[in-house]
């Protein structure tokens, strides 16, 4: 599966997804990453499209960047180890919108990463079995990783 | 022409108005005065000193509890970060710290200091509070490194306690990122002195002001 193969596949299935194509030296070898965004009601079929056909069964990481007024943006890395294609595969949830796809009924090990994409961005991910926070206390207030959080918010009776 | 000599500026103490330090002033926990014994104990050790040459006892008794207890300060084993292993390097061969008479130990039941190596988050305080109450008094604590002293790099974080004074009192603070182990070694012979220098009865002297 190389690059134009792999953008000529996800043209053809996903017409609404912006692939940002890559300089050609970054397409020359191995290593390439080619950088999708798919719209939120693509999400979890655009990661099943690419662990099925297109190959890439090892899921990466996935995060969220807070882009303040345009909303939430979740971002997700899937690797095809066996030709060295990696897609990052991205999605705006828009203004005021913190519900998103889960990707665990594709990849199991998108589990922990939701969770902690939940704790820091307050995104509650549609279909995760086991939403709860996962690095900081049960009792926390807020989403620390937001911009709109105040790192200065007090915590009695520590700080 | 008349040569002046330059006249001394002398500029306003600004760190007076730094709001972080005035919020230290404010928050941060003093060591409770004298030790916690029992009253009937207390009582009689002040009914000897006030009897007149009553220091005479209560002075080497004094000398003799204070000494026994700065030759046994049995530091729990108790690491939060990158410090504890300086920490553990100070109780390895190479620093030993037995020749100070500290055994470290692994139960905060029979320990008497607690050297707080790294950063204390929100979410690992009330375990810490709580190990810190489980010591027997009297009990001393080390604050190591810039993260429990202040909050050190990670100050203006979400998550970190700033500065474990806060959470539990602290008798020495020992600066560094980390503290290598003869820095912890100089905060633990600090420690020493300020225990030699401990008076349940009377007026406590001034501490050692000894630095480095």
């Amino acid at each position: 599966m190389t690059h134009e193969q792999a953008k000529t596949l996800i043209g053809e299935r996903f017409g609404g997804a912006q692939v940002e194509s890559a300089s050609a030296e970054a397409t020359a070898g191995k290593g390439m990453t080619l950088t999708i965004t798919v719209p939120a009601n693509d999400w979890r079929a655009f990661a099943s499209f690419a662990k099925n056909e297109l190959g890439c069964r090892f899921f990466s990481f996935s995060s969220a960047v807070d882009w303040k007024e345009q909303g939430l943006e979740v971002v997700a890395k899937v690797d095809n180890v066996d030709t060295g294609l990696s897609i990052l595969m991205k999605t705006k949830l828009g203004p005021g919108v913190s519900e998103c796809q889960s990707l665990v009924p594709v990849f199991r090990g998108a589990d922990w990463m939701e969770r902690e994409c939940y704790d820091m961005f307050g995104i509650r991910f549609d279909g995760h079995p086991d939403l709860r926070r996962i690095l900081l206390g049960d009792d926390w207030v807020g989403h620390p990783l937001l911009k709109s959080y105040a790192v200065d918010t007090p915590h009695p009776p520590y700080r | 022409m008349e040569i002046k000599p330059p006249v001394p500026i002398i500029p306003a103490p600004i760190w007076r108005n730094i709001k972080d330090l005035q919020e230290w002033e404010q928050l941060h926990q003093k060591r409770p005065e004298g030790d916690k014994h029992s009253a009937a104990f207390e009582s009689i050790t002040e009914g000897i000193h006030s009897f007149p040459g009553g220091f005479l006892v209560t002075a080497p008794a004094d000398a003799f509890l204070n000494w026994a207890r700065k030759s046994s300060v049995w530091p729990v084993t108790f690491g939060l970060a990158c410090c504890a292993i300086e920490m553990m390097a100070t109780f390895a061969s190479r620093f030993d710290v037995e020749r100070l008479g500290m055994v470290p130990w692994a139960s905060p039941r029979h320990s008497d200091l607690m050297v707080v190596s790294g950063t204390v988050t929100i979410k690992m305080a009330p375990m810490l509070e709580r190990i810190y109450a489980q010591m027997p008094d009297p009990k001393w604590a080390v604050s190591m490194g810039s993260c429990a002293n202040s909050g050190g790099p990670f100050r203006h974080g979400y998550h970190v306690v700033k500065g474990v004074d806060r959470v539990i009192p602290v008798d020495v603070y020992v600066p560094g990122c980390p503290p290598p182990p003869e820095s912890l070694l100089n905060g633990l012979l600090l420690l020493q002195d300020q225990i030699a220098q401990f008076r349940r009865t009377g007026k406590r002297p001034a501490p050692n002001p000894k630095v480095d």
